[in-house]
């Protein structure tokens, strides 16, 4: 009978570079500014880790395929180490694979590790990909925001809610955002902007304006992970533990049958449902302490807060508006500035959300700090809300 | 044996009008003679029509018709065929959803070449089954030339044979002559004119005359019975001139539709003659004449199953669709003629795997999705398993193109390149319980949102600017 992966794994170090227009640096020196931050964090030698995992989405625009480029640059030793790839949720995945190979007993320390490096394209936005042979034949190609604004037309049909007021729930989601992230100094964007420009900027997809959408950024972020035991071993006194982690990716009936209404993402509704009873979470509202959301554009954000349990169905519009996610609020969300404005390497992104859980179950998030943090949820969406994949994790301070 | 004639016949014009005004004011620095020729609007294809689709949109309506038969044959004529080595018509008869035992051929060369193909179907055939013919050109003319205004776009498509027809066919005429009124080279973009004063006086009057004469000759009928003249010329005065010549009644000249949509080029006489139709009664006369190196005059006469056939996907229907456009640079860009900065998103390879497109060639061309055997789930794409009951017996076929549906989630994508921003995307689902994530075209902001009645049309999807082979597939529109 599987148990679970709550409290078998502790994370002992973590790192993240400055996130941002990186002209600076290549993938290799991201991963490196993230891994020696790690390192120095865990208090251990390279060599005592034992297996890797890197992730990284777009090998194209990057620095190719296959995890080489990771065992090279940080100058691995020759241990196993694993390139993963699920779109966004790719530093998730990065995550899990290491936390499950100290769990299986296989390797004593391992290192989960992402970045990506977009700012090399030459232009704004995520680079445009194709989607395989016969995608290519049948399929559009939308944006990233215009996958998701649909999401906006799908929620205002089934609600009944006005294009104004939904707008304004989206442009206060990115208001807060933006808040947050001028308090962080990794973030790419440290600036507050005012409503009345958020709700006025040029349309992108229809509801999306320009600051309804994340930063696209260069970045890495990095965990080093181990048992508790071991953890404890090497006099790790405070330790963060993985609560949950849950993974859950379209079977395809959003998109070819009747039964999706185009409102809500139902692979994050299934990962968030495996999750909280992986980790032992009954009353999400009221038990889940943080969150860092894939907030990749403001609607997404408003559906998550349903999709999570947090909000009832239909009321996030009301929770957004009443600032139940804002720094001081019931749920304090995107406290880091979030992919809006922290930004979003696609295969670092996982990491850096469980990062700044990391730091503030350790109380040490400085400014951002908050009170007696209990859980930090942190959340990817992969792909497009009709065809898409989800990841959770949850992190904790270990109760043994 | 059962009178020989039209079975069927549908239009297509496409939905975009270009202001002659427009186009005029455009030049009027250089140019400011071609404002007496700036009266109406012309049709133009939006970025991803062209003779294939248009051709695919008129047989379509075509089909839908009542008339039965078996289909033998079909022919598409065009000036401007996509594809010089790949034939456009069995290309067309795919999209259609035709069954694959079909003659099919490509013809043109002329602006007659409908005319001479619909002659070609009713001589000398033998009894069996009826013949398709689709007509469809997209004109490209040089910015600034007369041609330009001239010129518009547009298909029609026509079933000939035996059995309940809607025009007996009567008999036909040829003349084949080396009357060089305007040509294009092989490889070449545009046509190049002779002065128009000529082609009237030595082409028009003395070749169509003759040619007529012939027919009503051989046919034992007299001018005076002629109710439906249909020949294009875009020459001001030519056709009544002919006619007058003809001993024709001045009112049986049809309206060439210039002032609506332009000179549409091989599908031209086709398109008049399904105009005619729309308000011939039984027993009217109909000659419809096409020019070229000659000439072709085919006669008809209106039968009483034609008060049965209209007004379904007549002219007058696919005309007042039209939307009017002030931007000039729109014509020109989907044409072509101008290369606007689409951006560094624009730089994709559009390389189409052929050996996919063939393996999914019934997804891809005809849009025909997959119904699951074990619970009747209808679907597309077809996957190797049921997505709703996970069984993965084969599935049996459920053509999609003519299902009808609601647009369930949508998006005007301003970020993407696209040929014609905004970028409509969404969710399509159809009555049938298939849903697919699709293009929108033709689409009206200002009544458009879930819920919006979408019909299927066929369209290009990508350009390939490196090799030249466009790659086709469904889009919704809205209805209406």
């Amino acid at each position: 009978m599987a148990t679970g992966i709550k409290d078998k794994v502790a994370i002992i170090g973590m790192g993240c570079s400055k996130f941002g227009e990186r002209w600076d640096c290549g993938t290799e020196h991201l991963l490196n500014e993230a891994f020696q931050e790690a390192l120095k964090d865990a208090g251990i030698e390279k060599s005592q880790i034992g297996a890797a995992w890197y992730g990284s989405a777009l090998d194209r625009v990057n620095v190719g395929n296959s995890a080489i480029p990771a065992s090279t640059a940080l100058r691995l030793g020759g241990i196993p180490v694993t390139r993963v790839e699920n779109m966004c949720a790719t530093g998730t995945e990065a995550l899990r694979g290491a936390a499950y190979a100290v769990a299986a007993g296989a390797v004593d320390i391992a290192l989960a590790i992402g970045a990506e490096k977009l700012k090399d394209t030459g232009y704004g936005g995520l680079p445009v990909q194709t989607k395989g042979t016969l995608n290519d034949l049948i399929m559009p190609y939308a944006s990233a925001p215009g996958g998701f604004a649909q999401l906006a037309a799908g929620y205002r049909a089934k609600y009944g809610v006005s294009k104004q007021d939904l707008k304004r729930a989206m442009g206060r989601i990115s208001w807060r955002s933006h808040q947050n992230g001028a308090k962080n100094p990794k973030a790419h964007l440290q600036k507050e902007v005012d409503l009345d420009t958020i709700l006025n900027a040029p349309m992108i997809a229809d509801p999306l304006g320009m600051y309804d959408c994340c930063g696209v950024s260069d970045g890495a972020a990095c965990a080093i992970v181990t048992t508790p035991d071991i953890a404890r071993g090497l006099g790790k006194k405070d330790l963060v533990t993985i609560k949950a982690l849950q993974l859950s990716l379209s079977s395809g009936r959003e998109a070819s049958t009747a039964e999706w209404d185009g409102s809500y993402v139902l692979n994050t509704r299934i990962a968030a449902k495996r999750a909280y009873e992986e980790a032992g979470i009954t009353r999400p509202r009221e038990q889940v302490s943080m969150m860092e959301v894939h907030d990749c554009f403001s609607i997404t954000e408003l559906v998550t807060m349903e999709d999570l349990f947090i909000s009832p169905d239909g009321g996030a519009v009301k929770d957004v508006m009443d600032g139940f996610f804002d720094a001081d609020g019931g749920v304090p969300c995107q406290i880091d500035g979030g992919l809006k404005c922290f930004g979003h390497p696609i295969g670092a992104s996982g990491l850096r959300m469980a990062y700044e859980n990391y730091l503030q179950l350790l109380g040490r998030a400085g400014q951002r700090q908050l009170k007696n943090p209990v859980y930090g949820l942190s959340h990817n969406l992969g792909g497009v809300p009709y065809n898409c994949l989800s990841s959770i994790s949850i992190l904790g301070l270990s109760s043994g | 044996m059962s009178e020989l004639g039209i079975k069927a016949i549908a239009a297509y014009v496409p939905r975009l009008r270009m202001d002659r005004a427009a186009i005029a004011a455009a030049h009027a620095w250089a140019l400011p003679g071609l404002r007496g020729a700036a009266k109406g609007e012309r049709a133009f294809c939006s970025w991803d029509e062209d003779s294939i689709t248009m051709g695919v949109e008129s047989l379509r309506a075509c089909l839908r018709s009542t008339a039965s038969g078996e289909l033998r044959s079909l022919t598409f004529v065009s000036t401007t065929p996509v594809f010089s080595d790949l034939q456009n018509a069995s290309m067309v008869a795919a999209a259609a959803g035709l069954p694959a035992a079909l003659s099919t051929l490509d013809a043109g060369g002329s602006l007659r070449a409908a005319t001479s193909a619909l002659a070609r179907a009713f001589s000398g055939r033998d009894d069996d089954g009826d013949a398709l013919l689709v007509s469809a050109d997209a004109r490209r003319a040089k910015p600034g030339s007369l041609q330009e205004l001239q010129y518009g776009a547009g298909s029609v498509s026509l079933r000939v044979g035996r059995g309940e027809v809607i025009a007996r066919f009567l008999g036909s005429a040829s003349t084949a002559s080396p009357f060089v009124d305007h040509f294009r080279a092989e490889g070449e973009v545009y046509d190049y004119q002779w002065e128009e004063r000529w082609i009237r006086d030595e082409g028009y009057m003395k070749i169509v005359p003759e040619v007529v004469g012939r027919l009503l000759k051989s046919t034992g009928v007299k001018p005076a019975d002629i109710d439906f003249l249909c020949l294009p010329s875009t020459i001001a005065g030519v056709v009544p001139a002919v006619a007058r010549a003809l001993k024709l009644k001045p009112e049986s000249v049809v309206d060439s539709l210039a002032a609506r949509c332009g000179d549409t080029g091989t599908p031209h006489p086709l398109l008049m003659l399904a105009l005619a139709l729309e308000t011939a009664q039984p027993g009217q006369k109909i000659l419809v004449v096409g020019f070229g190196a000659g000439a072709d005059a085919l006669l008809f006469e209106a039968t009483p199953a034609l008060a049965a056939h209209r007004p379904t996907h007549g002219v007058t229907q696919t005309l007042v669709r039209g939307v009017t456009d002030k931007h000039y640079t729109r014509l020109l860009s989907f044409a072509g003629e101008l290369r606007l900065d689409w951006g560094m998103r624009s730089e994709t390879d559009a390389k189409t795997a052929l050996s996919q497109f063939y393996r999914a060639r019934e997804q891809v061309v005809s849009f025909t999705g997959g119904r699951c055997t074990a619970c009747g789930a209808i679907q597309f794409p077809v996957m190797p398993a049921c997505v709703k009951c996970g069984s993965s017996e084969p599935m049996s076929r459920a053509p999609l193109a003519d299902e009808p549906a609601k647009v369930a989630t949508c998006t005007a994508d301003w970020l993407m390149f696209y040929p014609a921003p905004p970028l409509y995307v969404g969710l399509v689902q159809f009555d049938n319980g298939a849903r697919h994530i699709m293009e929108m075209v033709d689409v009206d902001p200002a009544n458009f949102d879930v819920g919006t009645p979408l019909r299927m049309v066929y369209r290009i999807k990508e350009k390939d600017s490196l090799r030249h082979y466009n790659r086709y597939f469904w889009k919704a529109a809205p209805v209406g």
